[in-house]
């Protein structure tokens, strides 16, 4: 197949690079080596729209943070994609945090970040009563936001196929030709090629543009893990709450989720092996003790999963997003480490900027870049669902209780654009499966409506694709 | 003489029950249990143990692709998976009824495999 | 809105006993309304024996249980609702439904049974450290995959936690050819019934590990190990003693949660040990009408317990509707000294009838005497040899004890061992 552009990388940045390119009258394919959209960074961060003032002065991390994060509320009502702007705080527990607080404040002023504030101990208290009372004060940032990071990306990648783009699954790039007119890409779902190549492949971008000689992005794969914790805890925090930054990042944070859950982490360990998400010990020890010291009543007794992201940390510190000196039609971004998520859009507008320049594409008439809202019976009053049941009986059946999930949701899961081929994929996209129970009631049901809707013997249905199969073969 | 402690498997309360063998392996006493199935039980385990065979049996056309089924009596224990092998080989037609006989007298044990539920 | 007596959540053996309890007080309009596909509940996949010893004096399956309540349910004119969820209950118990014939119900009831049952731990709630490969799922869910739906879910099976469930699975999986590679209790004592360490683990010499637990899981995409360590009298891992074991399959068996989402939507007060409702002698919850039985009220190990504690409560429903229920105070209860909790929590001292006290003790206990007393006075006194925490223990006192007691006052049931 031939195509104007080839992402490489269905994370976030990926997505939504491709929706922006969707907006142009070309041929767009979206490569994904595993079995659905944001099953790297994306799937386990923090999901966190940052104010901004973290990054250094001038640097591109500052610039498309605060662009990101200024364009996330719009881009999120657009594409239905759950985003809340609870505000951030940055607390300090001594003189000398407070300090670095000031920093942090004049630091946002110059890049440009609005609505920044130095909160003391009251105002702090005020605003979140369950912080430990050795708070000092506080950075409030009233820009700050949380968002839900995979159904970002499944949103973008809906509305970019919707538009034209090819979503390709379990297309691992192994080599990369350069050829006369662009590339020839050698991937797991045969030869592709392409005039440009956008390397948004996260933790391996370093790998994808060493296939082309550029051996100039330098990476380390820093891992962060995770607790989540019950609805029923959700309101031990409205703001996102950080800890002063150190060299490995942010510092463990506590905060809600867009799902009402609350979220606590991240951890951060150098590790050699790219795909080792394993959670540890140790990590999860760590977190737990680190957010007692913001929220000392917290009760790890309500965790309803824990889990691990892998984060690209790029030796620069700095987002590395451009052209590869060894060929101007490779375009790398690199690096995508937080504010990653917040800067994503803005990065998406960078990028399809940067390609409209060189190419000097037409605007399609007939594009749409929202999305309209999934249904969500949950959320619905009896009037919405008697009106949904009567259209559509699948409406009526819940197959996750926890959760209260219709059949007829995971059935959109599943027949949408770029829909959910694997039960990680069906609960992401619907929750099915995320309540108390973590799937044990529902997820044989889901392994059944797979197999029915995607006409598949119940034991070739994974749990993310690859060999992560959930049945072996029949008793009799 | 020999004595031996055993847990009753007869039903969920599980008695712990003593037994006294003479030298030829013949039971002498049997104490500790609540019930005459006790007795039996221990006396039976003694001499040659049997158990319960529950489990599933291959259905075409029924509203579940198995029907459970169970040994009608307790089978020789040793041999569990015999019995197993044979249901294995079993395949009924819907519609299955609790207590069909899905096989005879098996392995000439005594025990016919029965369904247990309607598929 | 329609309009019934009784509704009953839940088609299990606790809603079917129920609802038959109060069906044959006389109660005309019942509903049991059931999410799954058929009567029956967890029943339906339990396909071993050792259902109705206490209760038909004969050793049934479990769907041979739930067949004769479900064949006498259908004798009568209690409707049946199956796929049917109900997403509320009112303060003034209005229940809403749902379901993918009917949409959306909306039913006024005069009482109502909970009876929706418990679910299973996951690993989310362990921490256990590791990957997410799949392979890793509750005993019960396993059960459903082998019994119900006839495929293997792995073939070579660690199982954490020693409880009834993970037990009856070990025996299961073995039967169908799987290999069970160890049984791991956190406890230094299992969680199960004695009888099925016998016949589940022993008759196949499948190691039960006791002081030990799953600490990492092992394999990116499908499992393919898990690391147990021993672990010291905190429950905290014992460095140093870790032993990796190749497996495919982790099953959880680690305790199971009354389901009373609902009852807590509906304001219903919990017990915060049984994590179930606290009710009277009745089975009627701080929710006037609304009783409660079965696994939502406390996990049982017998379903014959959960038939017999649910005719109790359809029998409770009847007198309500009918507006029999006595009231002349009521009388507390606590466990103490090793007793974990006591259902009912309350008894109203015109109680009809005599009543049993259902409790668990905290640890292994043996040659225990076990007091019921009321302030100074001792009520009754018993020998036991031995009692266990995986096993359901009951006491009962007579009615006309029970009328003598002060109102407000609280009964203690305490164990002393020799």
């Amino acid at each position: 197949m031939k195509y104007d552009v080839a992402v490489v990388g269905a994370g976030v940045v990926g997505a939504l690079i491709s929706r922006e390119l969707s907006k142009y009258d070309i041929r767009v394919a979206l490569l994904e080596k595993c079995n659905d959209v944001a099953m790297g960074t994306t799937k386990a961060n923090s999901a966190i729209v940052h104010g901004g003032f973290d990054a250094a002065n001038g640097t591109l991390k500052a610039k498309l943070n605060v662009r990101g994060t200024e364009l996330m509320p719009k881009l999120c009502a657009d594409m239905a994609v759950p985003y809340r702007n609870n505000g951030s705080l940055v607390l300090a527990f001594s003189e000398e945090e407070m300090e670095h607080v000031r920093t942090l404040y004049e630091r946002g002023v110059k890049n440009g970040v609005p609505k920044l504030s130095v909160l003391d101990k009251a105002q702090v208290k005020a605003l979140e009563p369950h912080v430990s009372d050795e708070v000092v004060g506080a950075l409030l940032s009233e820009t700050a936001g949380i968002v839900c990071p995979y159904e970002l990306t499944i949103a973008a990648t809906e509305v970019a196929v919707t538009n034209g783009v090819e979503f390709i699954r379990n297309c691992a790039v192994e080599a990369i030709n350069v050829t006369a007119d662009g590339f020839l890409l050698a991937t797991t779902q045969g030869e592709i090629s392409a005039k440009y190549v956008v390397n948004a492949a996260g933790i391996h971008t370093d790998d994808i543009a060493r296939m082309i000689g550029d051996d100039s992005i330098s990476l380390v794969a820093r891992k962060g893990e995770y607790y989540l914790l019950d609805k029923s805890f959700g309101f031990m925090a409205d703001h996102t709450i950080f800890q002063c930054p150190n060299k490995m990042g942010k510092g463990v944070l506590v905060t809600p989720t867009v799902d009402g859950n609350l979220l606590i982490g991240p951890s951060a360990l150098d590790v050699e092996d790219k795909e080792d998400v394993d959670t540890t010990p140790q990590g999860l020890e760590f977190i737990v003790e680190k957010a007692k010291k913001s929220v000392p009543t917290l009760n790890i007794r309500g965790a309803i999963t824990s889990f691990a992201g892998m984060r690209a940390h790029p030796v620069t510190d700095d987002f590395i997003i451009g052209f590869s000196a060894k060929n101007d039609c490779f375009l790398n971004v690199a690096g995508i480490e937080s504010p990653g998520l917040s800067a994503a859009p803005a990065i998406a507008e960078m990028v399809a900027g940067l390609l409209k320049e060189k190419a000097d594409w037409q605007e399609k008439k007939d594009c749409v870049l929202t999305r309209k809202a999934p249904v969500r019976f949950r959320h619905m009053t009896k009037s919405e669902r008697e009106a949904l049941i009567a259209k559509n009986k699948a409406y009526g059946r819940i197959i996750c209780r926890c959760e209260t999930i219709t059949e007829g949701e995971i059935l959109d899961a599943i027949h949408a654009p770029a829909g959910a081929r694997d039960v990680d994929g069906v609960k992401r996209r619907t929750r099915a499966g995320m309540g108390r129970c973590q799937g044990g009631f529902c997820g044989s049901k889901v392994v059944e409506i797979l197999s029915r809707e995607l006409n598949m013997p119940m034991n070739e249905i994974t749990k993310f694709g690859g060999n992560s199969k959930i049945l072996f073969e029949k008793t009799k | 003489m020999e004595k031996r402690d055993l847990i009753c498997v007869s039903c969920p309360i599980g008695c712990a029950i003593t037994v006294e063998l003479d030298d030829n392996g013949q039971v002498i006493s049997v104490t500790g249990n609540t019930c005459k199935r006790g007795d039996s039980y221990a006396r039976q385990e003694c001499t040659h143990p049997e158990r319960m065979l529950t489990s599933t049996v291959k259905v075409e056309g029924g509203r579940l692709p198995v029907v459970p089924v169970k040994s009608s009596v307790p089978v020789p224990k040793e041999m569990l998976f015999d019995c197993m092998s044979e249901i294995n080989k079993v395949t009924v037609k819907a519609p299955v009824k609790i207590g069909d006989v899905v096989l005879k007298n098996i392995l000439n044990t005594g025990a016919d495999i029965v369904a247990t539920n309607e598929v | 809105m329609l309009e019934y007596d009784l509704v009953v959540v839940g088609g299990g053996p606790a809603g079917m006993a129920a609802a038959l309890a109060a069906h044959e007080e006389g109660i005309e309009k019942i509903i049991v309304l059931e999410r799954a596909d058929t009567l029956g509940g967890i029943l339906e996949q339990c396909i071993h024996t050792g259902f109705g010893l206490h209760y038909f004096g004969e050793e049934l399956s479990g769907p041979e249980y739930a067949g004769r309540f479900i064949e006498e349910l259908y004798k009568t004119d209690i409707d049946v609702k199956v796929d049917t969820m109900v997403l509320d209950i009112s303060a003034d118990n209005v229940v809403t439904a749902v379901n993918n014939f009917d949409g959306l119900l909306t039913i006024q009831a005069k009482a109502i049974v909970l009876a929706m049952g418990c679910r299973e731990r996951p690993r989310g709630a362990l921490s256990i450290a590791g990957s997410r490969a799949s392979g890793i799922m509750t005993a019960g869910t396993a059960q459903k995959y082998v019994n119900l739906d006839g495929y293997m879910p792995g073939k070579t099976v660690v199982i954490l936690g020693s409880g009834d469930i993970g037990l009856i699975m070990a025996r299961r999986m073995t039967l169908e050819g799987a290999k069970v590679k160890a049984v791991c209790e956190l406890m230094p004592y299992s969680g199960g019934l004695t009888r099925n360490i016998v016949q589940c683990l022993e008759d196949f010499g499948i190691p039960l590990r006791l002081s030990c637990t799953v600490v990492a899981t092992h394999g990116k995409e499908r499992l393919e190990g898990v690391t147990v360590a021993n672990v010291d009298e905190h429950l905290k891992p014992i460095p140093g003693t870790e032993e990796y074991i190749p497996c495919d399959t982790l099953m959880l068996s680690v305790g199971l949660i009354p389901e009373n989402e609902l009852s807590k939507n509906a304001g219903i007060q919990l017990d915060t040990v049984t994590n179930g409702p606290v009710v009277d002698e009745y089975r009627e919850t701080s929710h006037k009408g609304v009783f409660a039985c079965g696994n939502v009220l406390q996990v049982h190990d017998l379903v014959d317990f959960v038939t017999e504690e649910s005719k109790l409560a359809g029998k409770g429903a009847a007198k309500f509707i009918k507006g029999e229920k006595q009231e002349n105070g009521v009388v507390h209860t606590k466990g103490e000294n090793g007793v974990r909790y006591i259902v009912p929590q309350n008894i109203n001292r015109a109680t009809d009838n005599d009543v049993k006290l259902y409790f668990r003790v905290g640890r292994v206990l043996e040659n225990v005497t076990l007091t019921v007393t009321c302030g100074d006075a001792v009520l009754l006194s018993k020998k036991k040899r031995k009692m266990t925490p995986g096993e359901m223990e009951y006491i009962t006192l007579k009615a006309e004890v029970i009328a003598k007691l002060p109102a407000d006052s609280t009964l203690v049931v305490s164990t002393k061992e020799a």
